[in-house]
Parts: C-alpha cells; sequence; structure tokens
C-alpha cells in the first residue's frame, strides 16, 4: 500500500477517535466548558497537560532545531521542562487553592482591579494568538506533505476538526481527547526513535543509544563520530557550542519562566479537583513530557549522522544525484530541500563551508527522519498522525483560554456583568470559532518564521504574568499600583526589544547591538527582572494591600478547604 | 482557621518556603550549573558515550527536573498532614 492511503488511513482512525470522544464529553455548563467540572483524574489530567503543551513546534520542529544546533539545542530541552518544576513548586498548588477559572481572574481579583485584569487579558490573548498561528501553520505543512494537497487545503483541514471538538466540547472535551493525542503522538514519536536507535547502535532505548557504541563494529561512540563528521565539514563540534554563555543562560531563563507563565498550561492545573491533584498533575505531566523531551536529542543526533552518511555517503565524498534516495526526491517538490550542483561533479555535497551544496530546511527532520533510515511505510503515516495530533491538541487548549479570556474576562466580568450562564457559553463558542478564523489565516500567510513567533509568545509570558503571579503568591502586600506597573513595564520592553530586532530592523539583529549580549530569544529574562523591579519600586512608594487582600492571600497558602473552581 | 494556632500557621509557611527553596536550588544546579555554567569544565569528564556536561544538558537536568516535582508532593504532603491542612 502507498504512504498517500496508509495515512490517509491512520489520521483518518485518529480523528474518528478524537471526535467521537468529543461527542461523549460534550460540555452542558460554563463549568464543563472552562474546567472539565474539576473532576479530571492526575494522571489524565498529566497527560491532557503534556498534549497540550506539547505543540507542532516540540514535535516537528525540536529535534531539527537540535540536529543543526548540537549542545546549544538544550536551551529548548531545558527551558520547555524546567519550567513546570516552578509550576509546580511556585504556582500550580496555589492558583487551584484559589479557585477561579482563568488567570486575569486571579490578576484581577488578587490586585483587586479591574485595570490589572485588563492588562492580564490582553496579554493572555496576544500570548496565545502568536502561538496558536503557528499550529494551524504545522498541521498545514503535515497535510500538504502526505495527502499532497496545497497547504490552503491542509490548514482548512485543520481548522474544521479544531472547530467541531473545541466549539463543541469545551475543556471536558478537550481534556479527554488530549489524552488520546497525547497516546497517539508520544507512540508515533517513539517508534521511529527507537526503530532508528535498535538499527545505528542495537540499544532499544534512544536515550542510552545516544551514548552507546555504533553497531557497524567500529567501536567509536556515536557521538565522538558526530563530532569528527561535524569538525571533518567545516560546521562546529556538535557537543559544544557556538552562542555566548550569558545568552544561553538567558534563553533557557526565558523559555522556562515562559513556560510556567503560560495561560493555556497554567488553565490545567484548575481542573483537577484537589490542590494535592494539582501537585501531583505537574509531575505526571513533566514525566510524559520528559519522555518526548529525553527522546528528541537523541533522535537528533540520529538524523544527523544519517543525513550527512546519505548526502555525502559512508567515504564522505558524495553521492550521485541520479542515485539520490526517494526521500531527497519528495522532499525537493515541497521546496524545503535543494540541490545546487556547484563544482559540476553531479554528486551531492553537504558541509558547513564553500563546498556546500545543499540546503536542508530544519523543520523536515523529523517527518523525513523514518524516511532518511529506510522504515516502512506504516511508520511514516504513523509520524503523520502525530505531528497533527501534536499541533490539534494545542491549538485547541490555546483556542480555548482565547474565548474564556474573551467571554469571561472581558464580557462577563468586564462589559457585560449581566448575561447569564447560557449567553456566556454562547460568546465562549463563538469566540472561539472567530479565533479559529482568524489563527487560519496566519496559518495561511505566517507572519515570518514560526520560530520567532513562538520565542515572542514566550518572552511575553515571561515579563508579564509570572512576576505578578509569584509576587501575588509569595509576596502579600504587594498591591494593584505595583503590579500593573511591573506588568506594563515588563511586557512593554520586551515587547519593544523583540519587535525592534525581529522585524523593525532585522539586519541589526547581531549580538553587537545586544543588550548585554543577550538576543531577542532571551529577552524576557530582563523584562521579568524589570517587571520586579518596577513593581516593587512603585509599591514602595504607595500603600501597602488591603487587610481584606492580605487575608486572601493567606488562605491560597495551605490546602484545606479547597472547593470546586468557580466562576463567582 | 484552618490552623490550631497563629504560631501553627507561620511554622507551616516556613517549612514550606525552606522545602521549596532547597528544591530550586538544586534546580539551579542541575540545569544552569551542570548544563550551562560549568558545561566546559564537566565536559572534561567522560559519562559512557557523553561529555559529562552535555548529558546534563540535554539529558540528565530533565531526570532531575521529574524526581524533583514527585520529591516536593510527597514532602508537601507530609508537611500538610502535620500541621493538619490536608484535604480529607
Amino acid at each position: 500500500m502507498d504512504i498517500k492511503i496508509l495515512t490517509f488511513i491512520i489520521v483518518g482512525a485518529s480523528f474518528l477517535l478524537y471526535i467521537g470522544i468529543a461527542i461523549w464529553a460534550r460540555a452542558g455548563s460554563t463549568n464543563d466548558f472552562y474546567v472539565a467540572g474539576g473532576g479530571v483524574h492526575p494522571i489524565a489530567n498529566g497527560m491532557a497537560t503534556a498534549a497540550d503543551w506539547m505543540s507542532a513546534a516540540s514535535f516537528i520542529s525540536m529535534a531539527g532545531l537540535i540536529s543543526f544546533m548540537g549542545y546549544d539545542g538544550a536551551v529548548y530541552l531545558l527551558g520547555w521542562t524546567g519550567g513546570y518544576v516552578l509550576l509546580a513548586l511556585c504556582l500550580a498548588p496555589y492558583l487551584r487553592k484559589f479557585g477561579k477559572f482563568t488567570v486575569p481572574d486571579f490578576i484581577g481579583d488578587r490586585y483587586y482591579s479591574q485595570t490589572a485584569r485588563t492588562v492580564a487579558v490582553v496579554c493572555a490573548i496576544f500570548v496565545c494568538f502568536t502561538y496558536v498561528a503557528g499550529q494551524m501553520r504545522g498541521v498545514g505543512v503535515v497535510f500538504s506533505r502526505f495527502l499532497e494537497v496545497d497547504i490552503v487545503t491542509g490548514v482548512v483541514i485543520g481548522m474544521a476538526i479544531v472547530f467541531f471538538y473545541t466549539v463543541l466540547g469545551g475543556m471536558k472535551g478537550i481534556t479527554y481527547t488530549q489524552v488520546a493525542q497525547y497516546c497517539v503522538l508520544i507512540f508515533a514519536y517513539l517508534v521511529p526513535a527507537v526503530f532508528i536507535s535498535i538499527l545505528m547502535t542495537g540499544h532499544v532505548l534512544p536515550q542510552t543509544g545516544f551514548g552507546a557504541t555504533l553497531a557497524d563494529g567500529s567501536g567509536i561512540y556515536l557521538l565522538e563520530k558526530l563530532d569528527g563528521l561535524s569538525l571533518e565539514l567545516g560546521f562546529n563540534e556538535y557537543t559544544s557550542g557556538t552562542k555566548g554563555m550569558f545568552d544561553v543562560f538567558c534563553i533557557t531563563a526565558a523559555l522556562m519562566v515562559g513556560t510556567a507563565g503560560l495561560p493555556h498550561v497554567i488553565v490545567r492545573f484548575f481542573t483537577v479537583p484537589k490542590v494535592r491533584d494539582a501537585r501531583y498533575s505537574a509531575g505526571w505531566a513533566l514525566l510524559f513530557i520528559a519522555i518526548l523531551y529525553t527522546t528528541a536529542p537523541s533522535l537528533a543526533s540520529f538524523a544527523r549522522v544519517n543525513m550527512i552518511e546519505t548526502i555525502n555517503g559512508t567515504e564522505q565524498t558524495g553521492t550521485n544525484y541520479s542515485e539520490a534516495p526517494s526521500w531527497i526526491k519528495n522532499w525537493e517538490k515541497t521546496g524545503l530541500i535543494s540541490w545546487e550542483d556547484k563544482n559540476g561533479d553531479g554528486k551531492m555535497f553537504y558541509a558547513g563551508d564553500e563546498r556546500n551544496e545543499m540546503k536542508v530546511d530544519r523543520d523536515i527532520m523529523v517527518l523525513a527522519n523514518p524516511e532518511i533510515a529506510n522504515l516502512p511505510a506504516w511508520v511514516i503515516a504513523l509520524v503523520a498522525a502525530g505531528g497533527v495530533a501534536a499541533a490539534l491538541s494545542t491549538s485547541a487548549g490555546l483556542l480555548l483560554v482565547i474565548s474564556t479570556s474573551v467571554s469571561h474576562d472581558l464580557l462577563k466580568r468586564n462589559l457585560m456583568p449581566n448575561i447569564t450562564d447560557r449567553q456566556e457559553l454562547f460568546y465562549a463558542r463563538l469566540a472561539a470559532a472567530v479565533a479559529i478564523c482568524i489563527a487560519g489565516y496566519f496559518g495561511i500567510n505566517p507572519p515570518g518564521f514560526v520560530a520567532q513567533v513562538v520565542a515572542f509568545a514566550f518572552g511575553l509570558a515571561a515579563s508579564s504574568f509570572f512576576p505578578a503571579i509569584i509576587m501575588g503568591i509569595f509576596f502579600k502586600k504587594m498591591n494593584n499600583k505595583g503590579a500593573v506597573a511591573g506588568m506594563l513595564a515588563g511586557i512593554g520592553f520586551t515587547a519593544v526589544y523583540i519587535i525592534y530586532f525581529k522585524f523593525v530592523n532585522p539586519a541589526a539583529n547581531v549580538p553587537e547591538n545586544w543588550l548585554f549580549s543577550v538576543s531577542p530569544e532571551g529577552i524576557g529574562t530582563i523584562g521579568m527582572l524589570i517587571n520586579f523591579i518596577v513593581a516593587y519600586v512603585v509599591y514602595k512608594m504607595t500603600n501597602e494591600a488591603p487587610e481584606e487582600i492580605q487575608q486572601l492571600v493567606e488562605d491560597i497558602r495551605y490546602p484545606k478547604g479547597a472547593g470546586e473552581a468557580t466562576a463567582h | 482557621m484552618a490552623f490550631k494556632t497563629e504560631e501553627d500557621k507561620v511554622a507551616y509557611w516556613k517549612d514550606n518556603i525552606s522545602l521549596v527553596l532547597k528544591l530550586l536550588a538544586v534546580w539551579f544546579v542541575v540545569s544552569f550549573g551542570c548544563g550551562i555554567l560549568f558545561v566546559d569544565v564537566l565536559n572534561n569528564i567522560q559519562f559512557f558515550g557523553f561529555k559529562l556536561g552535555f548529558w546534563f544538558a540535554q539529558q540528565g537536568a530533565i531526570y532531575m527536573f521529574v524526581v524533583l516535582i514527585f520529591v516536593y508532593v510527597y514532602k508537601m504532603n507530609a508537611i500538610d498532614k502535620h500541621y493538619g491542612v490536608d484535604e480529607e
């Protein structure tokens, strides 16, 4: 059977599963829609959080990025997992005890201020939108390659599916759908990784195969070989980095803190019955995420060696283009790989210096990996299903935050306080529908690279929400003026820095021009510090928070008496 | 009032903070310490087929993160029980 039919069957079957679950768990009330009625088991919630968290960027792009960045890829690995420690230890249990639906709800109530609530709503919508556009693009790329349709059709199919179960199911539907999506995506990620690990090193676990000797009998360690190949071809040593240490530090910190501040991740911890469950949930979520995140760097190194050897040949003399393997021809059609025969010898050659004749897009590594390693067609179809699952689950979670921010935080709590439960639910669904259309538009016409946009989302979350929430819990005297000033200063500084270097004047985006040699990807860390400092200074100049607010903060500090999350 | 006395309330929060700070110290050392700041020093040590610093940055720190959260859950539940503020 050819790959197209197999992809159709496997992706189709996974869709039927998701839609079936969405219908089974249809939301009946605003409570179901927003937080699944607070009744989800911690392990299920952990899986759903993991699926929510691992987006098309984690599934499709990350291993590819690491494979080209080597050691520097650690910023993503550490950043996108380490944030869960902050979340579990400093945020999740307290926010669960607080017992409201959304992050702007917490900020608005804790800082007894509509201004704070509105600032938080705008930040939340902005962060989620920048993130969701990339997901739609991811679905489009997968469909256009494997179903051989154009990218617009691919995006439209994705929009229809997301619309169906976000709008009908709400959080309850999404939670159980995401459990299924986690299973699909992790299976799809591990199968090719295990196959390739066995082929290359004889180890079943990619995590140990990563540090093992090659199975070709040479007795050389995989990484040693990769370092040697990289140097020979004019790249940096794979296990050393090229970025400055302080920059690596700041990018990692921004991604960690951004993770802990992302509204669609935080809202997950409102869906469990107890504070104790919120703590467990974060642990399970990270465990499920770690399975993929420790496989990714192994996959990256396997893919790198495989790719170099298939293009350059085992003797490093180049392979005749006429004998190029089918994956090169397939991906050439999408324009993501190209070959230019500079020296006219009819052979392909890949290198880091002037000998290079190949252009290889980083984003294709995971999708092309099974083809490069000559794995059976069903594995390739499975990877397509996994990529779609990753993109859909994240889009659904983000869309839910956008719709609740609009209907609950903006309309109910701000503009139209008298609407009924039913009307609120209607507006939530309407907002989700509008958001999907806008996201679809950006999926078809992406504003620059997906990775740039995603870095933006993290920087903004790190510099706005994280300090406000941390001070809200651990510093009970912090007042409304301090928090609002801090959020505005942090997000303002970060946004200006990123917009300047990424969109206004990209030519100036070199280390010499950076503030403290921190790249736009890492500037969220500085924005976060500015937020803390400004908030503290303004607090010192104004009155401390009123007595009843300080009482409220003391109440969220211990678990006893946590009820279900409520709206009022 | 969930706590028996005002002193209990203060002591509970102090225990909580000290646990979190200890765990965050480990968090910082394995990720930012071993994986970034001291990576070059640790890279002189061979750990199976890895350089040790590289292993911390791309594998080891992630395992530690998972362990840290479960240690936190376990210890924190015990503290809650000790002060009688756990959920039934």
